[in-house]
């Protein structure tokens, strides 16, 4: 995995709570065997319309969010199905950090494990950010702070064994692996589990 | 120092427990998997030159893009869609490759994860349990400690039979006193999922406690744990009692003899101890809870039968979500035309909830224009059915009964609902699109739902029994 570096990028807002995965991306594309491409899918039922044409008044279609890699949610996104499809898809369009005052436990997990930040802000904080779409906001993952435009630097919390392995391009499961002699000190103490 | 259930199986199940900088290493008991979560992370192995540590540990079934029609399951047909044909065909070629056993497509112990894992007595008191789906906080009903991960965990446990888990908190729910006739589990657990609400649960695992959780039986009260996730909880757990014993008592994975023996006294000491405390705390009374129906997009918007859809006018995103339905602030839904009536799904696809269903269908026709699936959970739920003659039940109320599967749960194999539908559905998931495009989903019992199919329309069962 890549080291996770700073990200200053422009916002795009969906102010709605409660995005369910299902709405990430549809179960429908869950036939795929692989983890590439499916940012095309990404919010199919609210970005396309029955025919396959863009709906111009869904805000991933509109111009200002070309490039943006910050998206700002309501309350509680990621909620539902444990898909790790939402996150590859999230990533796969583009977008790096996901801005919330709660997110959901299972997509919150699935974002950490590939490098897509989970940010959980105060309510006055999302409140502005949802009031101001397309703002340009810095994350800086190794001080744990969201910038505004304002100059106004949010603290955000994160797991640091996450932060520890996002920032130096680790994955978790070279940790597991190196825990080999305990797991087997475990497995030899219960036998019968 | 008195433990919850959760803090005893977390303990129990501690590799290395959890510091400041990591998070604990806990090991799992039994993982179970599908073709749908599965793919990704056995190419991930295979790109690390890794196996699979636990094959003894690992059962793989498949149930979320399979087919039900029986010919399509038995008779050549093939699958609607090439590409949950190839899952299909990947997760045989991956389960033989890994040595991992695979309840194959014509395999008789086949069905959704979550209803074969009890009924081969797999899921047990104490285990740790993961699947790459997010209901496996059904067997929590048995007071296993069981949650749904995503793909990179599930390689994670192939790899080395353990995850990395922050330890989350506790959440008791009481129920005080017993259900009413005409009531069932579900409308339970869309109630609490009502009143905690849809976030209520995040971060915490939820105990269900008391009078009216003991009075269940084990169908029952996994139908409750396993829409613990609605309201986005880690996982919810029941305490193991007499019922859960003789629930697994002779299952064929159960242990046996001896074992049998020091595993029930084991699972004894399992329970919440007198004294012990919960990070929260919600009560509610059974006797209270009224046959629940869904009015929006999640399972918290969830309201009695005989109730009007709320008002909470100025509030765009519940505004969007009545758009979504077709339904107005102070509606009564019990008139609502239906189209497609659901029995089935890891929530309400066990044989108490066809015994449920068939019983107030018997010597009924469905109304004309509805269409209505009769799903069973599993192969064995099927064939427990059949004996009983259910299944005839439902073909002479003019229902399809099917071979098992997730199906119009998920919408994944082509059981879909069309656009712009309504189902009164058993399932566990109203979201926009669940049940295909623009389908419209209500959640109910599977009571509600045969009531709803003979009616054609909305109905509280209590009306017809």
């Amino acid at each position: 995995m890549d080291k996770f570096s700073i990200i200053r990028s422009r916002t795009v807002v969906l102010p709605a709570s409660n995005i369910d995965t299902d709405q990430i991306i549809p179960a429908r594309f869950l036939t795929t065997t692989t983890r590439e491409g499916l940012g095309k899918q990404l919010f199919a039922d609210w970005r396309y319309a029955p025919d396959g044409t863009p709906k111009a008044d869904f805000v991933l279609n509109q111009p200002a969010a070309r490039d943006c890699q910050v998206l700002v949610a309501g309350h509680n996104l990621g909620c539902g199905s444990s898909r790790e499809h939402a996150p590859w898809a999230l990533l796969d369009y583009g977008i790096r950090a996901v801005i919330s005052t709660e997110i959901a436990d299972i997509f919150r997990n699935n974002s950490l494990k590939n490098g897509l930040l989970p940010i959980v802000v105060d309510a006055a904080t999302s409140a502005w950010l949802i009031a101001h779409p397309g703002s340009e906001v810095e994350i800086d993952l190794s001080s744990t702070t969201l910038t505004l435009p304002s100059g106004t630097r949010v603290k955000f919390p994160i797991d640091p064994f996450a932060r520890y392995c996002l920032l130096n391009g680790i994955d978790e499961l070279g940790f597991l692996l190196s825990q080999h002699e305990r797991i087997a000190a475990y497995e030899a103490r219960h036998p019968d589990n | 120092m008195p433990k919850t259930m959760f803090q005893k199986v977390w303990e129990q199940h501690e590799v290395a427990p959890e510091t400041a900088d990591t998070p604990a290493v806990l090991f799992i008991d039994l993982h179970l998997i599908h073709e749908v979560t599965t793919p990704q992370a056995f190419d991930v192995l295979r790109e690390r030159g890794l196996s699979v540590r636990r094959t003894d540990l690992t059962l793989a079934t498949m149930d979320h893009s399979t087919p039900t029609r029986t010919e399509q399951v038995f008779g050549g047909v093939p699958i609607s869609t090439s590409a949950a044909g190839r899952q299909v065909q990947q997760l045989q070629r991956n389960c033989a490759a890994a040595g991992i056993e695979l309840l194959d497509m014509h395999n008789d112990l086949r069905g959704i994860v979550h209803i074969i894992g009890p009924e081969l007595g797999l899921t047990r008191p104490g285990r740790t349990i993961v699947c790459g789906d997010s209901h496996t906080s059904t067997h929590g009903a048995f007071g296993a400690l069981a949650f749904g991960i995503g793909t990179t965990e599930v390689g994670h446990v192939f790899a080395t039979q353990c995850i990395l888990q922050r330890k989350p908190k506790t959440f008791a729910i009481n129920v005080n006193q017993k259900l009413r006739a005409g009531v069932t589990a579900k409308d339970l657990v869309l109630a609490i999922i009502g009143q905690i609400g849809v976030e209520g649960g995040t971060g915490h695992v939820l105990e269900y406690r008391g009078e009216g959780i003991r009075a269940l039986n084990m169908d029952e009260r996994m139908t409750v744990c396993n829409m613990s996730i609605e309201a986005g909880a880690r996982a919810g757990m029941i305490a193991p009692d007499e019922t859960t014993f003789s629930y697994l008592a002779d299952r064929p994975r159960s242990p046996s003899g001896a074992a049998w023996e020091r595993a029930v006294e084991r699972w004894r000491a399992l329970p919440t101890d007198a004294g012990a405390s919960f990070d929260r705390e919600h009560t509610l009374d059974a006797a209270a809870v009224e046959p629940m129906i869904s009015y929006g997009t999640h399972p918290g918007m969830v309201i009695p039968v005989s109730g009007t859809v709320p008002d909470r006018h100025g509030d765009p995103v519940f505004d969007k979500a009545l758009h979504y339905m077709g339904f107005s602030a102070g509606q009564s839904l019990r008139e609502q035309k239906v189209n497609v009536v659901f029995i089935g799904s890891c929530t309400n696809g066990r044989l108490a909830d066809l015994r449920a269903a068939a019983q107030l269908l018997r010597g009924h026709k469905i109304a004309g224009g509805v269409r209505m699936l009769v799903v069973p959970g599993s192969q064995q739920v099927k064939a427990a059915a059949e004996a009983e003659g259910l299944h005839q039940i439902f073909l002479d109320a003019g229902a399809e009964w099917r071979e098992s599967g997730c199906s119009m749960c998920i919408g994944m194999n082509g059981d879909t609902v069309a656009r712009g539908e309504y189902s009164v559905s058993t399932s566990n998931r109203n979201f926009e699109g669940r049940q295909g495009a623009g389908a419209r989903t209500l959640l109910a019992s599977p009571l509600t739902a045969a009531a709803s199919a003979i009616r054609g329309r909305v109905t509280d069962p209590r009306e017809l029994m």
